[in-house]
């Protein structure tokens, strides 16, 4: 039986699908081809009708969204930096690192094994989604995630959206306060078509497909990469064996995952919650460990 | 070079991409480390303003270095032509060609010619002072005086020193690499890269190819920039084959089809001349001075009446010379440029905008909002209330007290456009492929196509029109303008109207199946020439929508149509060698089957489909029969390409390194400083151009300022702005400006600085970074500034206008601006507000002491 | 209408759904092999039926995309006479289903919170817009150009060569329009005798 307190290469819940069960599905963003035009962000936000995120210059190159959160479940860094792109390109010194982040559909989830109610699942596909009929905002979710891509919505469902002729006007007027983030277009899916930000993807730099074709696919990319001497070129993510199980969205980056404002080595922030049934000072500990966790890499600007 | 084109053209970059995975080298040469940049092999940081320095270079590296591809360069150019003895070459001259006049400031261009040739068109209307103007006229091979399609004198040695080879070789002598590093402010190291990677990808194997887009137009000496590519391709063999070429990445989703089917001055549908002043004295004089006697352009007639005939249907007629009579003519440059001028003197009285925002997509965006106020009525059309249709009471104008808008007599009719999902038609993309969208909603209220509106309007204006007798309403009541609508609004027919374009035998109306159809007795009717066939056999070639996987080839003939012919690749006879047979098996593309006599390949051959490769053409040979078999170039009155343009270039035969108008330095190469045949509004005070070196003020304007594009956002930013999630994406308007020149300002990353030029001052938020590399140019360090230009005072991201800062003088072949290297001074902190605005601007002027320099050129010479 | 989608998608996880069982959630975790209540368990209804609503359309429309001249494929959803959803068109040899975040954007356009419906109109020296309709528009906009053309016809040059225009009007647009309407606008014009046309080519 697949217990959270035993991570294993399994995402919890997959199994129990049974029939229903499709191959676990996921992300292979390939940064080393990503122009940064963020047609991802946008085509998240079209498909998915997401408010707007309003409007900050932050100088911070040409990224003006900073973070995943509640209103951009892609987002794009852009990273200058005085290094050549490739090891043996001494001439040029000066390389502009694009990469567009998602929610990690992890393995071993923690926002999952943290949601009192239901709201966060594993789906058929392997995925993690919210349920927003489900959710009731109570943010537990929210500290427990490695990456801060999860994130709870304060405006109201309708604010700043022009019409929209099919946003449900969930509970009329009270504040959303619900969370969100990326569900891998669960919806697209359930109809046979890949989520909206690969699909618009002019690079292919997002690759949506089973996990394991894109983890085959990215480890002969990783080869290429390397033989071709790419500076700094490696995978995150990928492993099976990381703290978090691998991701379902996983990268292929150009430098540490530090400077993509990546945690270099996550670890699923319920790992230890099994020691809470022998040691409640132990599970407290832990627990704190989550939630520093969160706001170390939730804070992520 | 001279385009962004992952930032501009993402879509399309992905083919860049695909190829750089496949191994191709992308090579970027730009000012600025863009996202394109960012992608390339090698990025190369020149300074603006000196592509033609670097590129003659080019040129220069590999004629001294023999590396053309000779049967190709000997067969398909010119370069065996002999010039006229009377030339004289820059190099000879100190930067002037032959023919200089200046008095009118402009070239007579006879000396440019080849040997022993007329240069002037039989009837001789050239000589009495008509020269078609602006762009695209004169296109190609209207020359006369050819006899069977032959330059009368050449040298297939290539060794004569008149010959086109020598003249070229000696005119880039000097452009060594030392010369090009201390130039455009690269390392020789980084040029040799250039060169050496064009030429080992170039050849009967491989092609190499240049993508560029407004990073080359837009210079005073724009068109040449682009000339000077074709030469390097054309010595390289590169035209007219597959991965090869001069990509024109455009910018507008029809910026193609309206230069095609042109909404411009100076030019008909299929880049016919616009009659000009000159008294003709009759339409076979008209014909006389415009047809080719060899070539393609030898059927101009036949282009002609057909078109007559799509205008006037039966009104038209060989009786009445198809109305020439009554068609208005030109006489001078009536670009946008010129009717700005037009307006501020008070000679436009109406003005019609449509999709379109000039008011912050135009140069010098103040004077263009002034004019406006000089207007009796204006008509703006569009989706949302642009900064164009607004500027009479929410401009900078009115916030400085320079306008007030209760004294602004203009009357402006805002009328509310649809969007391309809201009618049916056609876009011509950037590789002239035409592309039908449909229809897939209803506009709402009173939003309208332009279809709708111009039809409806012509209606009207015709209906109250029609009992006149006056001579001036002659040829609207003639105008055949009858097209069926449909829907509650009565939406004209697109398609009928393509149908139109496509051409039609008169008496049956049946599409015609291509150009080589046209008649010049009235028994053809046909829109625009070189989209015949666009609606052969009934059927909307546009609208073809196969998918690329049903498609036996990459080239996709079946989805949608291209002009001309559905060709995909024009003057693709040169994609095999003289005798028919492909340069290399991998580079196969079109070729002679000698067995069957016909050529074929996988695209639609752009030659006589039975003409053999050996083919000479008789001494009384006409029209395209007078192209040889091995001349691919079948536009041209020679068959040939032009590596030396004798005539159809305002400004040279060749292109020459000349500084932009406003520059920090002079020309290394003369004292001749800019292009000479510019276009400078010298008796206007609203377009004021920085002082050069060693004039008065110079110092205040030391740095090189750049004006692009940004993914993010599109041109003047109607379409964008008005959008929350692109807004958010790039929310405000900024500068970007390196490490170095932010510490000697004391700008800081994110704070806010002003940038100023003789014209107006903006403010901006500061972007410091790495990617906006100081150049050490002669010595000397110079600064960039760049400027995105989308914003405008409206919408949902608003922002100063970077045009406002931009003067107007303009390339004398085009007349377009040189958005690309103007100067400009910055400091830290926000711009002066209201009265105080214009209060610095003066000051600045003030101290430029005269605030326009007397023409260099006639100082010099 | 549907059309073939460049996903490999479609046949792997195209799906009937499964039936609808409505029980207490705790039953369906012990029942369901989900005892943690992290799968199917937990499913909402609403997850359950989702389905994506370029699967409800009415209608899916080719298009071009209207902003560079690329020349992306679109595909346009409708539902109701509205658009509901605009995405490439994976058919197009050109683009193959991608597009940059313009294109993707292209519905936003078309709905812009700031999009205008109705004619405006500003009086000479008005200081503010007015209503007016789309047919009294219309009619005060012909006969504007009609009276100024009048007041301003050059059958002649100043020296005594032919013109036959005027040279008081001017006609600025059409890069970002369509062919056909291009067609339209030169040649009404040139009927009219109005030379000053121009586009966005010079810009």
């Amino acid at each position: 039986m697949t217990s959270i307190m035993e991570p294993s290469g399994v995402p919890a819940g997959y199994e129990a699908w049974g029939d229903d069960q499709h191959a676990r599905v996921g992300f292979f963003t390939d940064t080393s081809v990503c122009i940064g035009c963020k047609a991802c962000e946008v085509a998240c936000k079209e498909w998915n009708l997401i408010p707007a995120d309003g409007q900050d210059f932050l100088a911070q190159s040409y990224d003006n969204t900073g973070e995943l959160n509640s209103e951009t479940w892609r987002h794009v860094a852009f990273i200058e930096q005085e290094k050549p792109l490739r090891a043996d390109d001494g001439a040029v010194g000066l390389r502009w690192l694009m990469e567009s982040d998602v929610c990690k559909h992890c393995t071993h989830a923690a926002c999952l094994d943290v949601c009192p109610t239901g709201s966060l699942f594993r789906t058929e596909f392997g995925t993690v989604v919210v349920q927003e009929d489900i959710c009731n905002g109570c943010g537990y979710c929210v500290p427990a995630c490695p990456f801060g891509v999860i994130d709870k919505r304060d405006m109201k469902s309708t604010a700043n959206m022009g019409h929209q002729p099919d946003l449900p006007s969930f509970l009329g007027k009270k504040e959303d306060g619900r969370v969100w983030k990326c569900t891998l277009c669960y919806d697209r899916l359930k109809g046979g078509h890949e989520p909206a930000c690969a699909k618009a993807c002019p690079t292919k730099s997002i690759q949506f497909g089973p996990l394991d074709e894109l983890r085959e696919r990215a480890d002969q990319r990783l080869e290429k990469l390397q033989d071709e001497g790419w500076n700094g070129a490696q995978l995150y993510l990928r492993d099976p064996d990381d703290g978090i199980g691998g991701a379902g969205a996983f990268f292929l980056l150009l430098d540490d995952p530090e400077v993509y404002g990546l945690p270099p080595d996550p670890v699923v922030t319920t790992a230890f919650l099994g020691q809470m049934w022998t040691n409640m000072a132990a599970a407290a500990a832990a627990l704190a460990v989550g939630v520093v966790g969160g706001f170390v890499f939730g804070g992520r600007k | 070079m001279g385009s962004n084109m992952a930032e501009n053209h993402p879509v399309g970059f992905q083919w860049v991409m695909e190829a750089r995975e496949r191994g191709a080298k992308v090579i970027h040469v730009d000012p600025r480390f863009t996202r394109t940049s960012a992608m390339a092999t090698k990025w190369v940081g020149i300074r603006p303003g000196s592509d033609i320095a670097f590129l003659g270079g080019v040129v220069n590296y590999i004629l001294q270095n023999e590396l053309y591809f000779r049967e190709y360069v000997e067969h398909y150019t010119n370069a065996p032509v002999i010039i006229d003895e009377a030339y004289v070459d820059t190099e000879d001259a100190d930067g002037l060609f032959s023919g200089w006049d200046p008095e009118q400031g402009q070239y007579d261009v006879t000396t440019w010619s080849y040997e022993g040739m007329e240069t002037h068109g039989a009837a001789g209307q050239r000589e009495e002072g008509y020269s078609p103007k602006g762009e695209q006229s004169g296109h190609g091979g209207h020359g006369g005086g050819l006899k069977h399609g032959e330059p009368p004198s050449e040298d297939p040695e290539l060794t004569h020193p008149r010959c086109v080879f020598q003249i070229l070789k000696r005119h880039y002598q000097r452009y060594t690499p030392e010369f090009v590093a201390e130039t455009c402010g690269v390392s020789v190291e980084d040029f040799a890269y250039v060169c050496e990677a064009l030429v080992q990808n170039s050849g009967r194997e491989r092609t190499s190819a240049f993508c560029y887009a407004v990073g080359w137009t837009q210079h005073t000496v724009g068109v040449q920039y682009i000339r000077t590519a074709a030469i390097i391709q054309q010595l390289l063999g590169n035209m007219g084959r597959p991965g090869g070429g001069i990509m024109a990445l455009r910018g507008h989703a029809s910026i193609q089809g309206s230069t095609d089917i042109p909404t411009l001055y100076n030019i008909l549908p299929g880049y016919l001349p616009m009659p000009h002043t000159e008294n003709y004295g009759s339409f076979d004089n008209f014909v006389q001075a415009n047809v080719a006697p060899t070539g393609w352009w030898g059927n101009f007639e036949e282009y002609w009446v057909s078109l007559m005939c799509a205008y006037f249907g039966p009104e038209a007629s060989s009786e009445n010379d198809w109305l020439f009579d009554h068609l208005p003519r030109i006489d001078d440059d009536n670009s946008v440029y010129w009717t700005l001028e037009q307006m501020l003197d008070g000679k436009v009285r109406g003005y019609i905008v449509a999709g379109e925002n000039p008011a912050v997509g135009n140069a010098n965006g103040k004077a263009h909002r002034l004019a406006f106020a000089n207007l009796d009525w204006m008509v703006v059309r569009d989706v949302v209330e642009i900064e164009s249709a607004s500027w009479w009471y929410d401009s900078p104008e009115i916030e400085s007290g320079e306008l007030k808008t209760e004294e602004i007599p203009t009357e402006i009719f805002f009328m509310p456009a649809a969007t391309h999902t809201e009618k049916d038609g056609s876009f011509t993309n950037t590789q002239r492929l035409l592309q039908w969208h449909w229809q897939a909603v209803e506009p709402k209220q009173d939003c309208r196509s332009e279809l709708w509106f111009y039809f409806h309007l012509g209606r009207m204006i015709k209906s109250k029109l029609k009992d006149s007798q006056e001579p001036r309403d002659l040829l609207i009541n003639k105008l055949h303008w009858d097209y069926p609508t449909h829907s509650a609004i009565r939406e004209p027919s697109a398609e009928t109207i393509l149908k139109e374009i496509g051409g039609y035998e008169v008496e049956s109306g049946e599409p015609l199946p291509g150009y080589k159809k046209l008649k010049s007795d009235g028994s053809t009717a046909c829109g625009c020439w070189i989209y015949a066939g666009c609606y052969q056999n009934g059927i909307n070639q546009p609208a073809r929508k196969k998918p690329h996987w049903e498609q036996d080839t990459h080239v996709a003939p079946e989805w949608a149509w291209a002009w001309p012919a559905n060709r995909r690749i024009i003057y693709n006879r040169a994609s095999a060698d003289p005798e028919g047979n492909p340069w290399s098996e991998r580079k196969k593309y079109v070729y002679w089957n000698g067995e069957q006599e016909t050529w074929e390949g996988i695209d639609t051959p752009d030659f006589d489909e039975t003409k053999p490769p050996d083919y000479v053409p008789p001494d009384d040979a006409k029209g395209p029969d007078a192209i040889a078999g091995d001349h691919p170039f079948i536009m041209q009155s020679d068959g040939r390409s032009w590596l030396y343009v004798p005539q159809g270039l305002e400004d040279g035969p060749l292109p020459t390194h000349y500084e932009p108008q406003e520059s920090p330095f002079d020309n290394p190469l003369y004292s001749q400083r800019a292009n000479p045949r510019r276009q400078q509004h010298k008796d206007a005070d609203w377009d004021p151009y920085n002082p050069i070196e060693g004039e008065p003020g110079f110092e205040l304007f030391p740095h090189v300022l750049t004006t692009y594009r940004l993914t993010e956002h599109h041109t003047a930013g109607g379409m964008t702005r008005s959008i929350p999630y692109l807004a958010e994406l790039q929310p405000a308007f900024f500068c970007e400006v390196s490490p170095e020149l932010a510490e000697e300002a004391g700008l800081e990353n994110g704070g806010w600085a002003t940038v100023y030029t003789s014209r107006s001052a903006v403010e901006a938020r500061v972007l410091v970074t790495r990617r906006m590399k100081p150049q050490t140019v002669r010595g000397r360090v110079t600064h960039t500034v760049g400027l995105p230009y989308h914003w405008g005072q409206r919408l949902l991201t608003a922002g100063d206008t970077a045009n406002d800062l931009l003067h107007a003088a303009l390339d004398p072949n085009v007349h377009i601006m040189e958005t690309k290297a103007q100067t400009c001074g910055i400091r830290a902190g926000r711009r002066p507000r209201g009265k105080a605005l214009t209060e610095f601007v003066e000051s600045l002027r003030a101290q430029t002491e005269k605030t326009r320099p007397e023409p260099e050129e006639t100082r010099k010479t | 209408m549907t059309f073939p989608e460049s996903t490999v998608a479609k046949d792997r996880y195209a799906m009937g759904l499964a039936d609808l069982l409505e029980h207490w959630p705790v039953v369906r975790q012990l029942r369901d092999g989900d005892p943690l209540g992290l799968g199917p368990a937990v499913q909402s209804q609403r997850s359950k039926t989702l389905t994506p609503r370029i699967d409800e359309a009415e209608h899916v429309v080719q298009s071009i995309c209207p902003y560079c001249a690329v020349g992306c494929g679109q595909l346009v959803y409708v539902k109701d006479g509205e658009i509901t959803h605009i995405e490439g068109d994976p058919a197009s040899p050109v683009s193959r289903g991608r597009l940059c975040p313009k294109g993707q954007a292209s519905r936003s356009y078309a709905q812009s919170p700031l999009r205008e419906y109705k004619v405006k109109y500003r009086r000479p020296y008005g200081t503010q817009w007015e209503e007016l309709s789309l047919d009294d528009a219309m009619e005060m906009i012909a006969q504007r150009i009609i009276d100024t053309r009048a007041a301003n016809w050059q059958d002649k040059t100043d020296d005594g060569k032919p013109a036959n225009r005027t040279m008081a009007i001017g006609n600025l647009g059409g890069a970002t329009l369509d062919n056909e309407e291009n067609y339209l606008i030169k040649k009404l014009m040139t009927g009219l005798g109005i030379v000053q046309v121009e586009n966005q080519a010079r810009i």
